[in-house]
């Protein structure tokens, strides 16, 4: 089966893994932008990085067969430092037109500080003016209940926003409604520890419908498995659930929210 | 959004899925237990004990929904007032 990974950090992980991705039927994937490891030291650190986000990145994808699309921000744990912040968000817009850039992401919370919150909201600004998509990053196991309800809060409080071309993602099983209940789309990431596993997003996949959601692998710097969207496939498979339904999560649902995007320009397999 | 199972199926679907899971939870407390030094005194022995004992919890109306509970259990909570909290202008 055909499938799309809308959230996974290529820049972290082998050209093997491209090779596999391509053999298990991944046809495309969006790449947000993330933290390198460690935090960088100035705006051009983060010019270099979107240049290997909307240059290398989807060459190295093409040499698979895998169309690669990206997002660029600066990410909630860089967000700390707001004046590092406002250089890169200043500097983002020389990139938003090349091809494949999707929108902003991924911004949100880390700790739910003052500044990061600050950060957010200036994200929120460019994306409205230059009418772009987001994607959101929900915090980390303890704080992500916290994170959620605050990142939420200053979504609806902003009436620019259009709910349906917002991504809220990260959710698990006590953040799923508030966010779905708003009219965000909800991504869920399937991580061995400390995220999601396939067999619980079926699980909200089930009780909640498959309207809106999305799943991933976010591959990452740290343990992850960038082959997780198959492990899904293969969960909701042996749960008897029809070609067609499976189809809609992993493959028809990133199509209809990312075609939302100027830079979405999908090549479909036959 | 589902599929025909019976809760039997499930059970006899994951029945040594979840005994290893158990398993393993066991395994990590004797290790903490049969370690030197007081982890009984750190707040989130406490934690996990109060999560273990959630998934006996006899509420017809949460047994479906424990996992969301737990992570609850887990979490930071929500102060409605944030914005003035962190003293955010915006």
């Amino acid at each position: 089966m055909y499938y799309i990974d809308p959230h996974i950090h290529m820049v972290s992980r082998t050209t093997d893994d491209y090779e596999t991705l391509a053999k298990m039927g991944c046809v495309a994937m969006s790449e947000p932008a993330f933290w390198a490891g460690y935090d960088r030291g100035s705006v051009d650190g983060f010019r270099d990085y979107f240049e290997q986000l909307t240059s290398f990145e989807p060459k190295r994808a093409a040499d698979y067969g895998i169309q690669h699309f990206t997002w660029l921000c600066i990410n909630a744990k860089e967000a700390e430092n707001v004046e590092l912040s406002r250089e890169v968000i200043a500097m983002i817009p020389e990139f938003l037109d090349r091809p494949g850039v999707l929108g902003i992401g991924e911004i949100g919370l880390n700790k739910n500080t003052r500044n990061e919150a600050t950060v957010f909201l200036e994200h929120l600004d460019l994306a409205m003016k230059t009418n772009e998509q987001i994607l959101i990053h929900t915090p980390h196991l303890e704080d992500k209940f916290q994170g959620t309800r605050m990142i939420l809060d200053m979504l609806i409080g902003d009436s620019r926003i259009d709910r349906t071309r917002v991504l809220v993602d990260h959710v698990e099983e006590h953040t799923i409604s508030m966010v779905l209940d708003e009219g965000f789309w909800a991504g869920m990431t399937l991580y061995p520890v400390s995220k999601c596993t396939p067999a619980r997003a079926v699980d909200m996949i089930e009780r909640f419908g498959p309207e809106r959601l999305l799943v991933n692998s976010a591959g990452d710097w740290g343990p992850s498995k960038p082959t997780a969207v198959p492990d899904l496939i293969l969960e909701m498979r042996r749960r008897g659930h029809s070609e067609k339904a499976i189809r809609r999560v992993v493959y028809d649902n990133p199509i209809e929210f990312f075609s939302q995007s100027r830079g979405f320009v999908f090549d479909a397999p036959e | 959004m589902s599929t025909e199972t019976s809760s039997q199926e499930i059970l006899e679907r994951e029945f040594l899925l979840v005994r290893a899971k158990i398993l393993e939870i066991a395994a990590s407390l004797d290790r903490i237990g049969r370690a030197p030094g007081d982890a009984a005194q750190d707040g989130r022995l406490e934690l996990l004990q109060t999560a273990i004992e959630k998934l006996l919890e006899e509420n017809p109306k949460q047994n479906s929904e424990r996992a969301k509970q737990i992570q609850l259990l887990f979490s930071r909570p929500y102060d409605k007032q944030w914005k003035t909290t962190l003293e955010l202008t915006r």
